[in-house]
């Protein structure tokens, strides 16, 4: 049997290559995709104590499913913001974004 | 070492591997098709946790919903040969080192904390129950932020259009 402890590594370790990417990478969608990559690894988390410290209730099944709608929200209007951006600048890394205070 | 261990290991190497790949490689069309495992992996993880009715849900709306969203918008937003610019390499580092320092912090604390006594209860969750406590007002029941989340994704469709849309 698995250990809970070895399912809460394996998120934690998902969660900072999302937070590693967050740091480094220099474009607003694989950005997006760090935040997805940490969104998910919580959502993990969530579902596993729920079933291994409270088997006979269900907030972490609840709690998970509304966090992944949140995720799908706060991603469809971030591309819409990325789409805009791009339409306005034609590119899309972080640093050309101070521009736009400009216009 | 039982069949639950040897999956929870595939699935963990795949989840470990495809995650790091996801953020570390130049192509950003790789880097979504990397996140799409980590999904698959991450909904193989529900699965043996006997939420099927999870699973198929981050099936459904991570891997069939979000991704496709992703693709579209990479092949909107750049163009044909276009890679990450090299970092500098201080910054990588700094960031490197934060990341495996809070790593290593978080970890210790996971390791060290005493839960209270966990026991892996199987069974499969029925849909029944999901869809009583869903739709009940009670307590444990989860009518009213089932329609506030409904509510928020019509502000997002909403605000999606109104934000992309071409003026």
């Amino acid at each position: 049997m698995v250990q809970m402890e070895w399912y809460l590594v394996l998120s934690t370790f998902m969660m900072f290559a999302g937070i590693y990417g967050f740091f480094t990478r220099r474009n607003l969608l694989t950005m997006l995709i760090s935040i997805e990559l940490i969104l998910n690894s919580v959502d993990i988390n969530f579902a596993v104590f729920n079933r291994f410290l409270f088997p006979e209730q269900l907030e972490g099944v609840f709690f998970t499913i509304f966090a992944i709608g949140v995720s799908a929200a706060e991603t469809a209007v971030a591309i819409a913001i990325i789409i805009n951006i791009y339409r306005n600048m034609k590119n899309i890394q972080v640093r050309n974004l101070d521009k736009i205070k400009e216009e | 070492m039982d069949i639950q261990t040897i999956i929870f290991i595939i699935l963990a190497a795949i989840i470990g591997v495809c995650s790091i790949l996801a953020i570390t490689t130049k192509r950003i069309l790789r880097s979504a098709t990397f996140l799409l495992f980590v999904l698959f992996a991450t909904a193989g993880i529900y699965f043996q946790l006997n939420y099927s009715f999870l699973g198929a849900v981050q099936l459904l709306i991570y891997a069939g919903g979000i991704t496709i969203l992703y693709v579209f918008s990479i092949l909107l937003t750049s163009s044909d040969g276009d890679k990450a610019e090299p970092l500098k390499n201080k910054k990588m580092i700094i960031g490197l080192l934060s990341t495996l320092a809070g790593l290593a912090v978080c970890i210790y604390v996971i390791v060290k904390h005493k839960f209270t006594e966990s026991v892996f209860q199987s069974g499969e969750l029925e849909i029944r129950t999901i869809g009583y406590s869903l739709m009940g007002t009670e307590k444990y029941q989860y009518l009213l932020p089932f329609e506030v989340i409904s509510i928020l994704l019509l502000a997002c469709i909403v605000g999606g259009i109104m934000i992309a849309r071409k003026r």
